[in-house]
């Protein structure tokens, strides 16, 4: 262990595959393809609200769709093009559910609006950094599909010591970050430093993990001219690319449960984040396109291509050496938290840091069969938690000892589905029991809130019943005084604070 | 949600580490072949007829009992049956006759494992449960020791006379008067203590340490060899198919335990390596102590449970009625090990051992 960093509990050393997609250089010319799939939700919040009809022409760069809401995002033509329709398409989700997507047919020119980068951003102000951060529809690239400039916003709100920017990427067979960090390891530098400059941190850390030895050696050549960027080399563990064991590792201090990074005075940001922050702020560029990673034992030649968003996926598959074989399993993300694809006609969208086709041995599946209690699952957790006994308590729909047993802070990380010999999907009984305690807790709170609406009404009806009444007495005591005297003055009804309190998402969704 | 049949393969983890079941029993099975194989050749064939015997009616029996239920036959194939006849096949006495072993190993499947709803679900181990049950049902039978005999001695039964000894109950060379039975160490310690001999005295002319090590004593089939349970366990630590937390705690204990009795009074407490190498100390803390079902699955509640096998172990052989009291102080502390992982929850990231939130210096909230 290396010294000096904080001491993460469990985790699990999953085969990396990385190697075959690692080799080769970013493929940055890809083909245009036919057509793209745009949806209007490629982040956590609803649906953007699309500023374009079909028939319409965009330019590559210009703003299709606008952020509707708190945790909505932009979305840009990635080429220009004429819009066809805007319809439904299937998601990259495993319910394959349809979404709203704009379909965009390029028409080969590839023509840019014109680009207004900011000249110096550095001299500008950071709110309106921000704003330019917000307008480039950046969401969080690791997966976490959180609008990055709410993130910047937090991060002002509070006194950031640390600013972590994540390059562990510990999924198996994704390699996105660690070639985006050896070819362009100068603009992550330089975005490190734009967020940095944002949020005012104090220590700006980028955190890789020690397989990377070229990454690592690229940053620590670019950082060098730079000052005050560290390059930290945190162990190899899966799942060491999640917030609260990055920061643990680096930092030494555990985020308290039921708060955010914000709290302890840390922010962390995915690498492929940043570099897309740079891209907005230095060259005025929109996200339109992300680096993902296409392999899996099915893949031909696995590598890292330059995507647009809304390319489909099977046109990635193609271009790097089409499907030996039928996988067994369509992937979206990382084999250990990805999303099943329900087929190759999906798009790329901004939170795939990676598209997989397994073969039926590398996703080794077999018919779950009884808890032996070995154990493995508690030593594998990173949480600390008793996965055999939440799922034990899911299973009997249990679920309030369940969220005892560890439930309430379980990350979904799978280390423990990962080590089980009895092959039981644990983490699927855990999303199963989650999902049952957010419904409850979704119509506990209208409940509540009808009874909170009753209460209050009731009150104020007594108030001004007492109100009458007091004002009554006041009246017949003046008549029967017959001498002016001073009345209690009636109480005024008092406005009725039914501003519900603002729920904002209390899921600290640092990019993992 | 019911159990297992609604199994969608949606969810994540996509990658596995490719342990199974099946895998860590065979695992089990084969650090425990030396010791056995060199069973095998002090007890001779009529010792491989009862190992044979015992195994192949554990496997019957659990295929029954699978049958039975309407449970998937295919999960026989788990190896745990195997495992458990195995494991019960080396508590008893090498020549122990065919009733025995069936008795038992029907025992430990049905009323050891299955009546509790099958794998993983048991309290006790049922090699151990079965084992007990034949001591207290033929005390006679359970407690008669064969003489080192190797297998290519000119003495040793032929296979043909295995079968008789086992399945006939044919006496081989009279018994007693031969000198072909006898007490195990442990067994003529207790007896010599009780009749108020010097235990150090007898035990520094006739116990061979050596003989203890290497496994040329008397003594059930599997619990001879302290040196070649030691390889299997010190195998099975090194594949990670057990942790070391219970067996270092069970012998550190003893080992502690041993030394501070030794040392206050010698006469009647014998020294450390007499407890470390005799009886089924160290195969039982290695392989039977280190059962996953029955064992507690935190780290902190396997070094309690380690350590209470030792204090019970110790305090069985010098103050309790039984010489040996491995299987007791394992049975009795499996009955604990749900108690141990409740008070030994770990604590979760990001909280305190309560249960509440861990402390924090909240950021400082900035005006903009
Ligand atoms: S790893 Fe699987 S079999 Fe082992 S205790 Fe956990 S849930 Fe049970
Ligand atoms: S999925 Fe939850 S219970 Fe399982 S290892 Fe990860 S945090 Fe622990």
């Amino acid at each position: 262990m290396l010294f000096g960093l904080g001491k993460i509990r469990g985790g699990v050393h999953p085969d990396g595959h990385k190697i075959d997609s690692a080799r080769l250089v970013i493929n940055s010319q890809l083909p245009l393809p036919d057509t793209l799939w745009l949806p209007l939700c490629q982040h956590s919040g609803e649906d953007a609200r699309p500023l374009v009809q079909a028939g319409e022409r965009v330019l590559k760069g210009q703003r299709i769709a606008a952020a509707a809401g708190r945790f909505s995002a932009n979305i840009h033509a990635p080429t220009s093009g004429t819009i066809t329709s805007i319809d439904t398409i299937t998601m990259p989700h495993p319910s394959g559910l349809p979404a709203n997507a704009i379909i965009l047919q390029p028409d080969g020119k590839d023509e840019w609006i014109t680009l207004q980068p900011p000249a110096d951003p550095f001299s500008m102000p950071q709110e309106a950094l921000a704003t330019l951060v917000e307008q480039a529809g950046i969401v969080g690239m690791g997966g976490a599909i959180f609008p990055a400039a709410i993130k910047l916003r937090q991060g002002r709100r509070f006194e950031i010591k640390t600013l972590i920017v994540n390059g562990s990427e510990c999924e198996p067979y994704l390699t996105t970050d660690d070639r985006l960090m050896r070819e362009r390891a100068a603009e992550i530098v330089e975005g490190a430093r734009l967020v940095r400059y944002i949020i005012e941190a104090y220590r700006t850390v980028i955190a890789i993990e020690d397989n990377k030895p070229q990454a690592i050696a690229a940053l620590q050549e670019a950082a060098a001219n730079v000052g005050a960027i560290e390059i930290v080399v945190v162990p190899a563990r899966y799942p060491m690319g999640s917030a609260k064991q990055l920061i643990q590792a680096v930092t030494g201090l555990e985020v308290p449960a039921g708060k955010r990074s914000n709290d302890i005075g840390v922010l962390v940001h995915n690498v492929a984040t940043v570099y897309a922050i740079q891209q907005a702020l230095i060259h005025g560029k929109p996200l339109i396109s992300r680096v993902t990673t296409v392999a899996g034992g099915c893949v031909g030649e696995p590598r890292n291509v330059e995507a647009l968003l809304g390319t489909p996926i099977h046109y990635l598959f193609e271009q790097c050496g089409g499907l030996t074989t039928t996988p067994a399993r369509l992937l979206m993300g990382g084999p250990m938290m990805g999303q099943v694809l329900p087929t190759t006609e999906v798009p790329l969208i901004k939170g795939s840091s990676g598209v997989l086709a397994l073969t039926k041995a590398e996703v080794n599946e077999h018919m779950p069969s009884p808890c032996i209690r070995c154990g493995r699952c508690v030593d594998a957790c990173p949480m600390g938690l008793l996965p055999l006994e939440m799922a034990r308590n899911s299973k009997q729909d249990d679920f309030d000892s369940a969220q005892d047993a560890g439930l309430r802070d379980c990350i979904l990380c799978g280390s423990c589905s990962y080590v089980c010999p009895s092959h039981i999907p644990l983490v699927q009984y855990f999303e199963y029991a989650k999902g049952e305690l957010a419904e409850s807790r979704a119509s506990q709170q209208k409940l509540s809130y009808t009874q909170e609406l009753m209460a209050a009404r009731k009150e104020r009806l007594e108030r001004e019943a007492a109100a009458k009444e007091a004002a009554k007495q006041a009246k017949k005591a003046k008549a029967k005084a017959k001498k002016p005297r001073k009345a209690a003055a009636p109480t005024t009804v008092a406005a009725d604070t039914a501003d519900t309190a603002e729920t904002a998402s209390t899921t600290d969704h640092a990019g993992a | 949600m019911t159990a297992d049949a609604q199994y969608i393969p949606t969810a994540s983890p996509h990658a596995h580490d490719r342990s199974s079941i099946d895998r860590i029993m065979l695992r089990v099975c084969l650090a425990l072949t030396p010791v056995s194989l060199w069973g095998f050749y002090c007890f001779g064939w009529p010792a491989v007829v009862m190992f044979v015997t015992t195994c192949l009616a554990a496997i019957l029996t659990e295929l029954a009992c699978l049958y039975v239920q309407q449970q998937p036959l295919s999960r026989l194939w788990d190896g745990s049956a195997l495992l458990t006849g195995w494991l019960l096949a080396l508590t008893l006495p090498p020549w122990a006759p065919w009733w025995i072993a069936v008795g038992g190993a029907f025992f430990a499947i049905t009323i050891g494992k299955q009546i509790y709803g099958g794998i993983g679900q048991n309290v006790f181990n049922p090699a151990l449960l079965a084992r007990i049950a034949l001591l207290i049902s033929f005390p006679v039978q359970l407690t008669t020791w064969v003489n080192v005999t190797p297998i290519d001695s000119a003495n040793a039964p032929g296979l043909a006379d295995a079968f008789a000894i086992i399945f006939a109950g044919q006496p081989w060379m009279s018994d007693a008067a031969d000198g072909i039975t006898g007490a195990t160490w442990l067994g003529a310690s207790k007896a010599a203590a009780a009749g108020g001999a010097d235990l150090a005295a007898m035990l520094s002319q006739d116990f061979s340490l050596y003989d203890a090590f290497l496994g040329l004593t008397r003594g059930s089939l599997g619990e001879t060899s302290t040196l070649l349970v030691l390889l299997g366990g010190i195998w099975l630590l090194i594949t990670r198919t057990i942790s070391w937390h219970i067996p270092v705690s069970l012998l550190g204990t003893l080992a502690l335990l041993a030394w501070l009795g030794n040392l206050s009074n010698p006469q009647s407490y014998p020294g450390v390596l007499f407890h470390l190498t005799s009886g089924g100390v160290m195969i039982g803390a290695f392989f039977y102590a280190t059962d996953y079902v029955t064992s507690p699955s935190t780290p902190v509640g396997k070094l309690i449970f380690g350590a209470g096998c030792g204090v019970v172990l110790f305090a069985i052989r010098s103050w309790g009625g039984f010489p040996e009291a491995v299987a007791f102080a394992i049975l009795l502390m499996n009955a604990l090990a749900p108690l141990i992982d409740r008070v030994t929850k770990p604590r979760a990231y990001g909280r305190r051992h309560s249960g509440d939130a861990i402390k924090h210096t909240p950021a400082q909230r900035r005006v903009v």
